[in-house]
């Protein structure tokens, strides 16, 4: 059973956190990242080929989380695998402990590392959601009888900061048909416009966890602007960090950001999903300092 | 020169479900010049709607319907027709539909599936394009293929990646294909359509027979054996030629 859906239905403030796995075989620094994040959050997600730029697999390090005693939600993406393949790790990863799936579709190749590799897309999102419900039922997409079913929890992803908001908000309701349990948002950084988005989706009934990403520098920030579609950091948020370098540096505005978030969105939604890009380490103080310990 | 087959009757039937008054569209272009199948019966079309208890504002059909001057004048003409049926039924190729779809206000939905198209785009003059996937999806994306629009091919979308001013995150110069028929949908108040959730792709489909990989057109390259005719007014075999060779 999956220990996320358990603290959902709990209807308590879930926290979940993130690792990403290395590009090369030293997997020790996201396992130290997990440790930090052990007993803080309810699950860790681990990202699959994480902005399509090649690296150490999801799959495997998920088991090795489960291995440890953590829980994983394991992120799934549409760009590298046709249905058979998803559909036979999904199978692997429920024998190796894995409960929790994210279906996500997947950042184009074009945007990573191997632009030259063949985009697959057998898949998108809500295909993949519909592909993890029929193995539940027992049938794989084929309709073919399975011996053993995967009883998998299964979120999906939406950026509730995207303009215009509404084909988001649509293609959250198809995810829901098509199985979505849960959401984690794209990073939120403006308050009252998530405030807003919450209100146009409360009704459909299925828990948002709020994307929480630690802004590290001003130019990552402005990146972010640039270059992630649905990301909206406000101008007096870059001024902070661009104020004092060294506190930037140190972790301590990140920190100061993320706590203000996760209290204005505590009222708003079921919980949130720090994303900490490595810097795990500070995500035991950002949980102490809201309160949620 | 393309390839074009009847949707099998009931997949359009399930698509005209809501609309109880039609206008339809036919093209004689590559279908007297290739022996395209689809496009050839917009009588046996009629035929199967007002079978189903549908009304037929009107029909005609042109030589290319990938000819967008020809296409718009001819469309003009039948202006009271077209905006008294709920929808617009069109028995062509991706390019046709699409052309037709961008050219009325008004639900398009196609009657065929494109298997081939053979490298011609035929004379449509503007940013249409087919990918010959065999199982047409115009009816659920207003008239836009995602197919061909969208950077993943999604059957469902958009992704996450679409900009503030509807542009793909690939290439911020094209716009996401997605993005786009959602427009369209909230255009003509059908935005419903994409709460559905379009199941996966049959990519199976996608690989055409080869046998109607060739055509007449290029079998007067005399490098190629003549291809078989198939007989003026040759019945599709069920299921389509696929798999099954050419009516012999």
């Amino acid at each position: 059973m999956s220990k996320l859906s358990e603290a959902l239905e709990r209807k308590g403030f879930v926290v979940t956190g993130e690792i990403g796995p290395p590009k090369g075989t030293n997997i020790e620094k996201a396992l130290e990242d997990a440790e930090h994040l052990r007993g803080k959050v309810v699950a860790i997600n681990v990202t699959d080929i994480q902005s399509a730029v090649m690296r150490f697999g999801s799959l495997a390090t998920c088991h090795m989380l489960v291995d440890r005693g953590l829980e994983p939600v394991f992120q799934m993406v549409c760009r590298d695998r046709n249905r058979l393949a998803l559909q036979s790790d999904l199978l692997s990863a429920y024998v190796l402990g894995i409960r929790n799936v994210l279906c996500l579709t997947g950042d184009h190749n074009v945007l990573g590392d191997h632009p030259d590799s063949k985009p697959v897309f057998d898949l998108e999102a809500a295909g993949l959601l519909q592909c993890v419900e029929a193995l539940r039922s027992g049938r794989d997409m084929a309709g073919k009888e399975l011996d053993g079913k995967p009883d998998f929890f299964a979120g999906a992803v939406v950026a509730p900061a995207a303009e215009p908001v509404e084909p988001q908000i649509i293609r959250m309701e198809q995810k829901i048909k098509a199985g979505a349990k849960f959401f984690q948002t794209q990073a939120v950084y403006d308050v009252d416009q998530f405030a807003r988005f919450m209100k146009r989706v409360s009704g459909l009934g299925v828990p948002v966890l709020c994307g929480i990403v630690l802004l590290k520098s001003a130019g990552m920030a402005k990146f972010m602007n640039n270059n992630v579609s649905g990301v909206n950091v406000p101008k007096r948020l870059i001024d902070r960090l661009a104020a004092d370098k060294d506190k930037a540096k140190s972790g301590e505005t990140a920190v100061e950001i993320a706590v203000e978030t996760i209290n204005g969105v505590k009222g708003l939604c079921q919980g949130v999903h720090i994303m900490p890009l490595g810097w795990d380490h500070l995500v035991p103080q950002i949980i102490e300092r809201v309160g949620l310990t | 020169m393309l390839v074009t087959e009847r949707k099998p009757d009931d997949e359009i039937l399930a698509s005209v479900a809501r609309d109880s008054k039609l206008f339809l569209v036919g093209c004689n272009g590559c279908h007297a010049a290739c022996e395209s199948r689809g496009a050839e019966d917009l009588p046996a079309l009629k035929t199967l709607l007002e079978g189903a208890g549908k009304t037929v504002t009107g029909w005609f059909t042109v030589d290319f319907l990938c000819d967008k001057s020809l296409v718009r004048s001819r469309l003009r003409v039948f202006t009271p027709e077209i905006m008294d049926a709920d929808s617009v039924l069109v028995a062509t190729c991706g390019v046709g539909i699409q052309c037709v779809a961008d050219s009325v206000v008004k639900r398009t939905r196609p009657a065929c599936n494109t298997i081939n198209i053979g490298g011609s785009h035929g004379t449509w003059g503007s940013t249409e394009r087919c990918a010959e996937c065999g199982d047409c999806l115009l009816d659920r994306t207003g008239g836009i293929c995602p197919i061909t629009n969208c950077s993943k091919s999604m059957v469902n979308g958009p992704c996450g990646g679409t900009t503030g001013d509807g542009k793909c995150e690939v290439d911020r110069k094209r716009d996401c294909g997605w993005y786009r028929i959602y427009t369209r949908l909230k255009d003509m108040n059908a935005l419903d359509q994409l709460r559905e959730v379009t199941p996966p792709k049959k990519y199976g489909k996608y690989l055409p027979p080869y046998e109607v990989m060739r055509s007449e057109h290029w079998a007067v390259d005399p490098a190629l054996p003549a291809a078989d005719p198939a007989p003026p007014g040759a019945a599709v075999p069920a299921g389509g030629p696929r798999g099954k060779g050419r009516p012999k």
